[in-house]
């Protein structure tokens, strides 16, 4: 017990330590934090007014942003699959970049569905009185804390192991990374079929929603942890093979292309039908009734993932700095898509056929920024902190006197 | 030797100084970030009493009665006025249903104002209840209707009302989706909301195909003058902000023998409310004798709420109707 407090002292400490560009981006995503934190205490006391919520677009950035980073807690499946199923050697050393990457992110997933609540403090009425199995809120909730236990648990044992040079107990930690495999789809499928189950909006109503998250997921997690890596890479003395990179390069040119087909093939659903209830996807590709607030975004979106597959196919993208274009790209045309692209126009127009548009506040994009920040301030200690560890650097006093 | 330790005990007294002005700065940082807190207001996130209370379904009859006084305290304090505040239960043997008929209903919005007055909505910003969309003749398709038409007079030449508000799904998907159920049925049909339950998530506003749920995106601006202080609990008692409310029916008046606000502010008998259940009743023989449709049956929420146009029908029947409401548009 005594050995496990010290090593959570230890990286506690680690994450303090780093050279100036590691004070400064620390620094800056802790004010930027900070100010986050600041718009939502004033939201807490004005209420939701401050968003640019209204009655008929009830779910904004918020939503979006929760919505978006359930996928990116993919990333680390799409490791984990290459390197416990198939053997993956290149890979093997990397995969827990890809697990912190999800505890990281499902928190932020956490703190994005608290902020978006009229009384967060109710939540803990979730205990006293839950309406499971009809709600698939209640799923939601059910399968992230489940998610972030895993990744917490598998984590958190490998490193402790690390710290301690001990070999990790394959029963202690192979069933739970299993079952995360399956944990990881069904945090998408759940989260889809939130939108999905709704039979009075017919944009989401669809039921190749859940196929194109998991697509889109699988493009934009293992394009940030390729950003990672980068970064590893380039201020450590990690070592990352050029093997990791291909590989995932690989992973995400799939999942892209894959993401693009069922885009084309909803598209052609809603048009080529040409039927009332496509009327969201009109206003979303092409405004509706002279309003078009989303159409600049939606094709944003599909430039940039069009030029992040264009790169990823021709050989260019052999050169590393093209490579990191193209994920930057396909992270930002994601974004986009799963926001401004799925969950606004699903509201838009409303059911009574009004359209009001929405665009976030000021404030409102203060706490998405801030909550940004902290999940980036999180990553960047885990990580920061796991690099010595596994490297040997950062040891338990008992373990470097065994190995004297 | 002595050099060495020296300077090790000075680096550790700089790294101690350091540290410590890190951990206060960031101290200090944190606090300001959170003094919006300041200006909450003592109730505004709900007192300890509501907080730790149980789910309405749950609660014992003394437990309703301390809600109800706590409610009443609370409603005094807020507002410098007692209300008469009950929890009245479904009747037995009745379930709710509206019919509104289509052929009578001008589009007034005076619904739309009554309704506002009797269930202590917000003011600024005023909620409504009820939508009357102004469609043009030749269309049921609402996506082709005018929200917010503003007339000298109306009706319009070529076009109808049609006024929404929540149908009382017998298949309701706001119930559905609730995480907490903090929505529910009773057994007259209607969809109540527990206030005191509801987390704000809003998942309900987006099942619903009828947009029938509004949001207290901020404290709702009620003042003393416009409080009705005839209150139910699972009706139009004053609500907090960052809760969703919505049309139930009038349970005020209509669990104690009366008729909804709106129906009884209609000047032209377009609004008929009752019990279903009663053969006799009027809601009972309109859907016998009318062609009666739902909005949106193909999403299957089965409403409690039926529109009908009339002129079709056999003359002598309609025009003694006519006669009997008086119709005094």
């Amino acid at each position: 017990m005594k050995n496990y407090l010290t090593f959570v002292w230890r990286c506690f400490r680690t994450s303090f330590v780093g050279d100036w560009r590691y004070q400064a981006w620390m620094l800056l995503l802790t004010v930027t934090a900070l100010v986050g934190l600041n718009a939502y205490c004033k939201q807490i006391v004005e209420g939701l007014v401050l968003t640019g919520l209204s009655d008929q677009v009830s779910w904004g950035s918020y939503i979006s942003n929760f919505t978006f980073l359930v996928g990116m807690a993919a990333a680390a499946v799409m490791l984990v699959i290459p390197v416990y199923v198939y053997g993956h050697k290149a890979l093997h050393d990397l995969v827990i970049f890809g697990e912190l990457l999800t505890i990281a992110v499902i928190i932020m997933c956490i703190m994005f569905v608290t902020v978006d609540l009229g009384h967060p403090e109710r939540v803990l009425n979730l205990g006293r009185r839950m309406n499971f199995p009809m709600s698939m809120l209640t799923w939601d909730v059910v399968v992230l804390n489940v998610y972030l236990l895993l990744n917490l648990h598998i984590c958190g044992y490998l490193i402790y192991c690390a710290y301690n040079k001990q070999e990790p107990r394959k029963a202690l930690y192979i069933p739970l990374v299993f079952l995360a495999i399956f944990w990881a789809i069904s945090i998408h499928t759940v989260t889809a079929f939130l939108y999905v189950g709704l039979g009075g909006r017919p944009f989401w109503n669809s039921a190749i929603i859940a196929p194109r998250f998991l697509a889109s997921a699988f493009a934009a997690g293992p394009a940030f942890i390729i950003l990672t890596l980068q970064v590893i890479r380039r201020f450590t003395s990690y070592h990352v093979p050029n093997g990791a990179l291909d590989m995932l390069k690989r992973i995400v040119t799939v999942a892209l292309t894959i993401n693009m087909f069922l885009l084309a093939c909803e598209v052609f659903t809603e048009f080529y039908t040409d039927s009332t209830h496509g009327a969201s996807a009109h206003y979303l590709f092409l405004g509706l009734q002279g309003h078009n607030a989303l159409v600049p975004w939606i094709w944003t979106a599909i430039t940039l993932n069009s030029v992040a597959l264009l790169i990823l196919y021709l050989p260019l993208s052999r050169s590393r700095s093209l490579l990191n274009i193209a994920c930057v790209f396909m992270i930002g045309g994601i974004w986009i898509e799963k926001g401004m692209g799925l969950i606004v126009p699903g509201f838009i127009p409303s059911p009574l056929g009004e359209i009001v548009e929405y665009s976030p506040t000021i404030n409102e994009t203060l706490v998405c920024l801030g909550i940004w920040a902290f999940g980036l301030l999180l990553y960047t200690i885990l990580v920061r902190v796991t690099i010595p560890v596994l490297s040997g650097e950062l040891a338990s006093d008992t373990a470097v006197n065994n190995n004297k | 030797m002595t050099d060495s330790e020296n300077n090790g005990s000075n680096q550790s007294r700089r790294s101690f100084l350091r540290s410590g002005l890190l951990a206060s700065s960031g101290m200090l940082a944190l606090a300001t970030s959170l003094k919006p807190l300041l200006d909450l207001e003592p109730g505004d996130l709900g007192n300890i009493d509501s907080f730790i209370q149980k789910h309405y379904c749950e609660m014992s009859e003394s437990d309703i009665e301390k809600a109800l006084a706590r409610i009443a305290d609370d409603v005094e304090k807020r507002y410098q006025l007692r209300p008469d505040i009950r929890d009245l239960k479904p009747l037995d043997g009745v379930e709710f249903v509206y019919a509104l008929n289509l052929s009578r209903c001008i589009g007034c919005r005076k619904c739309v104002h009554a309704c506002v007055a009797e269930n202590n909505q917000s003011r600024s910003p005023e909620i409504q209840y009820i939508r009357v969309l102004e469609m043009p003749h030749g269309t049921l398709d609402i996506e082709k209707s005018n929200h917010h038409y503003n007339r000298a007079s109306v009706p319009a030449d070529s076009h109808y009302y049609m006024p929404v508000q929540c149908h009382q799904c017998k298949n309701a998907p706001c119930v559905k989706v609730c995480p907490i159920q903090a929505t529910w049925q009773q057994d007259d049909g209607v969809t109540v909301i527990d206030y005191d339950w509801c987390i704000g998530c809003r998942y309900c506003q987006a099942a619903c195909p009828y947009w029938a749920r509004r949001f207290n995106f901020t404290e709702p601006g009620l003042t003393k003058k416009d409080v009705n202080p005839n209150m139910n609990y699972l009706s139009n008692r004053p609500r907090k902000k960052g809760v969703i409310e919505k049309c139930h029916f009038c349970l005020q008046r209509t669990r104690a023998g009366k008729l909804p606000a709106c129906q009884e502010v209609c000047p032209t008998g377009a609004r008929k409310f009752g019990n279903v259940l009663d053969e006799h009743s009027n809601v009972s023989q309109i859907l016998r004798t009318k062609r009666v449709f739902v909005l949106k049956e193909d999403v299957n929420t089965l409403p409690r709420f039926f529109y009908y146009f009339d002129e079709r029908y056999p003359r002598k029947q309609a025009s003694s109707e006519t006669s009997k409401d008086g119709g005094s548009a």
